[in-house]
């Protein structure tokens, strides 16, 4: 394997400065990327890739190899190409990050208290591993997802869960999603959480308080997977407009060990 | 290894000499595993019942052995008179001691580091021919080792690999040739299946399994596209003795997912080929999946049994192929007699009398994606099904898993990727999968153990009413086969991507797997 990378990674340097064709990329980016990264590549589901710097990529050997071979542990799959349709990809890329973002209108350091106090947010999220575990980590959100991505998630959670399930994982050892689980055991007790791992013989779900609880499936009289729901409330509400921008902007200035 | 090898002192040399009659009688010696799936016939069955559904709950773990490759370990160990044979990745052979696991020979291979394999490094198992083993190379030679030392008998070179052939399937034995298939789907290579004189390493014949000018099936492949059209032999077949018929599945046509420059059905790609192992000649074909789309090969293990099919005695072929259909055929004709799905699928509406599915619309790669059940894994893939006779089932591990495919532009460059387009989970659709006993006569469901996810391991029957399987998640499990009950089940800390065996040690049953990068071998 060690041996392919050096392979894909010459060919790749010697066809990159010459033939990169950034019409052929758009056009591999819309196919190959877009679903996940954005049709102008600022994010989504996927990172936003419109930025000067990709922390992952420093260099355009580093955006092939991750093109290439995937980022294993995350929803980011491998893609096979040529080497010209490689080049043209990690050219077209490299693009995106020459276009001015969205501008934002909040204040991050007056988002920051409101996701202390008033959102109550580090119940749930950890920064820099301090916070609650019930929800993704957020060190590098503002690295990963766009402004528009986090304020609908604010809004609306559950139209942004992960979802993608990975038959370019071959393994799937860690689910990467948040699956709210509900259980009944065989002498009737009842438990919710998000599914940590499952396989076919058993399955582990963290509780709200933090606990661990794993399950054999043949001791469970019920066992129910509530698809597309989150335990994350909405928070329309319970922040005002002008807020909700700067709890937007305070995610958007997490860029993790950038 | 002293103790096992006086038993089989009482009957064999020291040395020990597989021929092609012991691999014809390998039920006879139940003790062995003398070819890839067991038999000719492709059973993956083992006569054994000491392990059985009374006592397999007490089956624990007696050896293991780690390999120092991080390469998935595919391999199908051959068990000798005491001794396993297991290929390692990339292309390395160990003998192991059967009683304890310790390594008796090793043979190391230096890897260029210009080699392609669209999917690991990886091998799947040796076969054996008198004392000579043979290996099947990611750079795409065909080596024969001593078996009782290790070294080099012949090494030559089978294809180039810098054009992106390589060798990862099993070889099989028939009578004095050793036949070897190719792999390299995913890099416009031109298919064959070759033989070699087991004593001196010269090709006895090559069946390209995409025809040249002026050959039959020439006229299926639009332009020059037969240059670039695969049709890899990347999985072991089968034979039939009494018919004198080889039985050999092959691979996507090329490039992968964008037909329009092969237009035509891409014979002989996704095919079973009937071959006359003495000269190379097809005798019939039969193509699952005309001018393939979805990269689904048709490398299986086809089962060969004879059974009576609407009031006919018959010598079938049945195979569950990656398109999820589940196929019977008279093997001594090629025609088809039935054709059912054993997965989910949605791209076809039905299968007609010949055996040719009739389409579905919107189901080919598109710049947007088109959604398919199965997905480009396929319901099934290279690892193999197993038949009991004992229980008259067909048993084969399942996937279900969509996916959408993509377009992309078909440029060739030799050695270089050349499947034109790709593919990508869906979200909000979770995969799974499930081992599932069909009746083998007419493709009824007879029973079903689901499994978490998609697996990626064969299937082993036995004589003690079992069916062993095994998970992505780690499980090396046991199952009643006739009921699908799970009757015992070891975590083993990896993911399971082979084939179980059983054999005989100090006249114990033995059953092995192997599982992320070990081999595993339980005993009651």
């Amino acid at each position: 394997m060690r041996n392919l990378v050096i392979l894909v990674l010459l060919s790749f340097q010697c066809t990159a400065q010459n033939q990169a064709a950034p019409d052929a990329g758009e056009k591999l980016f819309l196919a190959h990327c877009a679903v996940c990264h954005g049709p102008k590549g600022d994010g989504g589901k996927g990172t936003n890739l419109a930025q000067p710097r990709l922390p992952r990529a420093p260099d355009d050997e580093a955006l092939a190899r991750i093109i290439t071979f995937g980022i294993p542990g995350t929803e980011m799959p491998l893609t096979r190409m040529t080497p010209q349709q490689l080049a043209s990809v990690v050219a077209y890329v490299r693009s995106l990050g020459r276009v001015p973002g969205e501008t934002l209108t909040g204040d991050a350091q007056r988002g920051a208290v409101l996701y202390r106090d008033k959102g109550n947010c580090p119940q749930c999220h950890a920064i820099h591993g301090r916070g609650g575990t019930l929800g993704p980590e957020l060190t590098g959100i503002g690295a990963r997802r766009n402004a528009a991505y986090l304020r609908e998630s604010l809004t609306d959670p559950e139209t942004s869960i992960p979802d993608s399930f990975s038959s370019y994982k071959k393994v799937t050892l860690i689910p990467d999603n948040f699956l709210q689980i509900r259980v009944v055991t065989e002498d009737g007790r009842r438990f919710t959480g998000a599914r940590v791992n499952e396989d076919t013989f058993s399955i582990q779900i963290r509780e709200t308080t933090g606990r661990i609880q794993s399950f054999l499936k043949e001791e469970l009289r019920e066992l129910h997977k509530d698809w597309g729901k989150s335990p994350m409330p909405s928070y329309r509400d319970v922040f005002s407009r002008t807020e909700l921008e700067d709890v937007v902007a305070y995610l958007v200035s997490l860029r993790g060990d950038e | 290894m002293r103790v096992c090898a006086v038993v089989a002192l009482l009957s064999v040399p020291l040395v020990a000499q597989v021929t092609s009659e012991r691999i014809r009688n390998s039920d006879r010696e139940a003790g062995n595993w003398l070819t890839y799936s067991g038999n000719y016939q492709g059973y993956r069955y083992s006569p054994l019942d000491q392990i059985n559904t009374l006592n397999v709950a007490r089956l624990k773990p007696v050896w293991m052995y780690q390999i120092n490759d991080l390469n998935q370990f595919e391999t199908t160990p051959l068990v000798v008179d005491g001794v396993l044979y297991i290929s390692e990745p990339p292309s390395n052979a160990t003998a192991l001691d059967a009683r304890t696991g310790r390594p008796l020979w090793a043979y190391r291979r230096t890897m260029q580091p210009d080699v392609h394999v669209c999917c690991g490094q990886v091998n799947r198992g040796l076969a054996i021919s008198g004392d000579t083993l043979f290996l099947g190379t990611v750079d795409a030679h065909l080596v024969a080792l001593d078996a009782r030392t290790g070294h080099v008998r012949w090494d030559i070179v089978v294809a180039d690999y810098k054009t992106g052939y390589s060798i990862t399937v099993a070889p099989l034995v028939v009578k004095e040739s050793v036949i070897v298939g190719i792999s390299g789907g995913e890099y416009g290579i031109r298919g064959f299946l070759d033989a070699y004189d087991v004593e001196t390493g010269k090709r006895n014949w090559r069946f390209w399994t995409v025809p040249g000018p002026g050959e039959p099936g020439h006229e299926t492949w639009a332009g020059e596209s037969w240059k670039t059209g695969s049709a890899a032999t990347w999985v072991t077949g089968s034979y039939d003795p009494g018919l004198n018929l080889l039985y050999w599945g092959t691979g996507n046509p090329g490039p992968n997912y964008n037909g329009e420059p092969r237009e035509g059905d891409n014979l002989y790609a996704n095919s079973l080929l009937a071959i006359d192992p003495d000269t190379g000649k097809l005798r019939w074909h039969f193509q699952f999946t005309p001018h393939d789309l979805h990269d689904w090969d048709a490398n299986h293990v086809p089962v060969l049994v004879d059974a009576t099919v609407r009031g006919k005695a018959r010598k079938l072929v049945a195979v569950a192929n990656r398109n999820s259909f589940y196929y019977v055929l008279d093997r001594a004709t090629g025609e088809f007699l039935l054709g059912k799905s054993y997965a989910q699928q949605t791209w076809a509406k039905e299968l007609d009398d010949r055996g040719r599915p009739i389409l579905l619309p919107g189901k080919s790669p598109s710049l947007e994606g088109a959604m398919v059940y199965p997905g480009l894994h396929g319901g099934t893939n290279w690892f193999s099904p197993s038949y009991s006779p004992q229980t008259d089932l067909f048993y084969v591990a399942a996937r279900e898993e969509a996916t959408s495919f993509y377009l992309g532009l078909p440029e060739y460059h030799a050695g270089s990727f050349f499947t034109a387009g790709g593919f990508r989970g869906i979200p909000g659709l979770e995969p799974s999968g499930a081992v599932r006993a069909l009746e083998l006569e007419t493709g009824t469901k007879i029973w079903e153990f689901p499994l978490h996810s998609p697996p990626w391991t064969g299937l082993l029957s036995t004589a003690g009413g079992l069916v062993f399987g095994g998970t992505n998640e780690g499980h090396f499990f046991a199952l009643d086969a006739k009921s699908g009950r799970p009757l015992w089940r070891f975590p083993t800390g990896g993911p399971l991507q082979a084939n179980p065996i059983s054999f005989l040690c100090d006249g114990r049953q033995l059953v092995a797997t192997t599982a992320g990068h070990a081999l595993l071998v339980f005993g009651e």
